[in-house]
């Protein structure tokens, strides 16, 4: 790691980046940004966003869970009680039912009733209220690993299902007379997202882990007219939003992750105007 | 009678379709020529979409579906091309025409674009069905006729044993409707496809059609448009003004 630091403390001439924790803070950014920008892509084409918020607030469960079978670590809890969750609620979606947002908002508020019900026993919920807006500032070299290679195995994954997943989204009776098996192909998708917002959930936050997912993707939507430019604008607005908003917490002493998505936001807000502008 | 021809067909034999208990199809037997335009006829809810359906093998089904050579052999594979009648979709998603057409001909992901040699695969599968134009629209800014024509050079890449198309009731002008019939019955001609309709457009099928079914949850008459039209069962489903009746 001393090298990257030294790398990054040559590259960044910026007081903020003078400190390790700010050093991985922002590698951290580096890592989760591109991942969710490229997830929400397809995230916000396949109408998902409610899915995804959802499944984010399932992470309150997981570690709930998890405390209740006495397991030590929470990130295992949350990723196997996000994945099954996740799963539960693409099979509920792809039975066709009229009302899947209703559905999806009963499990939503079930799963944050549970897991307070499970964490705050006692009056000790204190020890968790980080996990609702996330602490990116205590990301440790082991955090980074886990975060590398998850957007490792995303973008392998992004190649490999893309096409497919794009051709499901349009039109998944279509899809499927083409030898396409729409239902695998979209339960790989969340469970990818699934795993992405259980890694990222730490340091973002329960209640912001979506904003990252689907306002870089949905401003990228906005200025995009190919695949490739919704990809590359999201990508690019995930990440600017991440760095810009890092460094602005530190000047202004705020809470990092949602001065990522303020930046974000303004980044949308931006788009909305020149995409009206252009008609 | 319909006409054999000496290649090959796809031979649907006794083909049942039950769902919650109901008979949506009821041993439906029928013979799809290459080289000829088949039109499936019938009311809303005969069972046509249904019958579509369980062609593409997208539902479970009682009978047999065999793809024949000319000698009566089996041809283990059957490719089936589908034009659906109507692409629901999110009109503002960006994507244009190409990343749709390349994201099915091609394994590179097309967030990572479109390789030169795929664009022009695009360009002459859409120049095939006059729409050589339209590469770089975006698909939702396309009209009905477009998008018709989008999901045509999508259905003939790679050329399949077996067209089946689902004609769009509506969302597309009568002009538009007559050049993308145009471009079937070139197809039809010059690849010696076999060609299955359903069509809502009687005075089209009286005039173009080689065979024709007459569908209602089984096959209720076949043959020749002229045999068909004048058959009691037509008179039946149809009632005697035919044709205006039946192309609202």
């Amino acid at each position: 790691m001393d090298g990257i630091y030294s790398i990054m403390g040559a590259i960044l001439p910026l007081e903020a980046y003078e400190f390790n924790f700010m050093k991985n803070a922002l590698l951290a950014v580096l890592l989760l940004t591109p991942m969710l920008g490229l997830l929400g892509t397809m995230a916000v084409n396949h109408q998902m966003a409610f899915f995804s918020d959802a499944l984010g607030h399932s992470a309150l469960t997981g570690i709930g869970l998890g405390i209740i079978l006495g397991l030590r670590n929470d990130l295992l809890a949350m990723l196997v009680f996000g994945i099954v969750w996740a799963i539960l609620i693409c099979l509920i979606k792809q039975s066709g039912s009229a009302s899947t947002d209703t559905i999806i908002s009963v499990f939503s508020s079930t799963s944050i009733a549970a897991g307070l019900l499970i964490l705050a026993r006692g009056g000790k919920f204190a020890k968790y209220s980080s996990l609702l807006i996330g602490d990116i500032l205590a990301v440790t070299p082991q955090d980074l690993l886990y975060l590398l290679l998850a957007l490792v195995g995303v973008v392998t994954l992004w190649v490999v299902i893309y096409n497919m997943l794009l051709l499901t989204s349009v039109d998944p009776f279509l899809a499927r007379s083409r030898g396409i098996r729409t239902r695998l192909i979209e339960g790989v998708f969340v469970v990818m997202v699934a795993v992405a917002v259980m890694l990222s959930i730490r340091w973002v936050g329960v209640m912001l882990i979506n904003a990252l997912l689907i306002l870089p993707a949905a401003a990228g939507r906005n200025l995009a007219r190919t695949s490739r430019q919704h990809a590359a604008f999201s990508v690019g607005i995930a990440m600017l939003s991440g760095i810009v908003g890092l460094t602005a917490s530190y000047y202004l002493d705020t809470s990092a992750g949602a001065s990522i998505v303020i930046a974000s936001a303004l980044i949308y807000a931006i788009s909305l105007a020149v995409r009206k502008a252009r008609g | 009678m319909p006409h054999h021809c000496e290649l090959c067909h796809i031979d649907l034999d006794r083909i049942s379709v039950r769902r919650g208990g109901q008979m949506l199809l009821q041993d439906v037997s029928m013979h799809i020529h290459c080289g000829q335009l088949t039109v499936l006829i019938g009311q809303n809810g005969a069972g046509k979409t249904t019958l579509i359906r369980a062609l593409l093998g997208q539902i479970p089904h009682t009978g047999v579906i065999r793809h024949v050579d000319g000698r009566g052999l089996d041809i283990p594979h059957l490719r089936t091309g589908y034009v659906p009648q109507h692409l629901q979709f999110d009109r503002e998603m960006p994507l244009t025409v190409r990343d749709y057409m390349a994201a099915s001909m091609t394994k590179r992901p097309v967030w990572t674009g479109v390789g030169k040699k795929t664009r022009a695969a695009v360009d002459a599968a859409l120049e095939a069905v006059e729409a050589g134009d339209i590469a770089d629209r975006p698909l939702g800014r396309c009209s009905g006729g477009e998008l018709q024509r989008v999901l045509l050079a999508l259905a003939l890449n790679p050329a399949p044993d077996l067209l089946v198309l689902d004609e769009p009731v509506s969302g597309i002008d009568r002009n538009g409707l007559k050049l993308f019939l145009e471009t079937l019955l070139d197809l039809r001609r010059t690849h010696h496809m076999a060609i299955l309709l359903v069509s809502h457009d009687l005075r089209f099928v009286r005039e173009y059609a080689d065979h024709v079914i007459l569908l209602e949850k089984s096959v209720l008459a076949q043959g020749h448009p002229e045999e068909v039209f004048a058959s009691e069962e037509f008179r039946t489903v149809f009632g005697t003004g035919e044709e205006e009746e039946a192309e609202s």
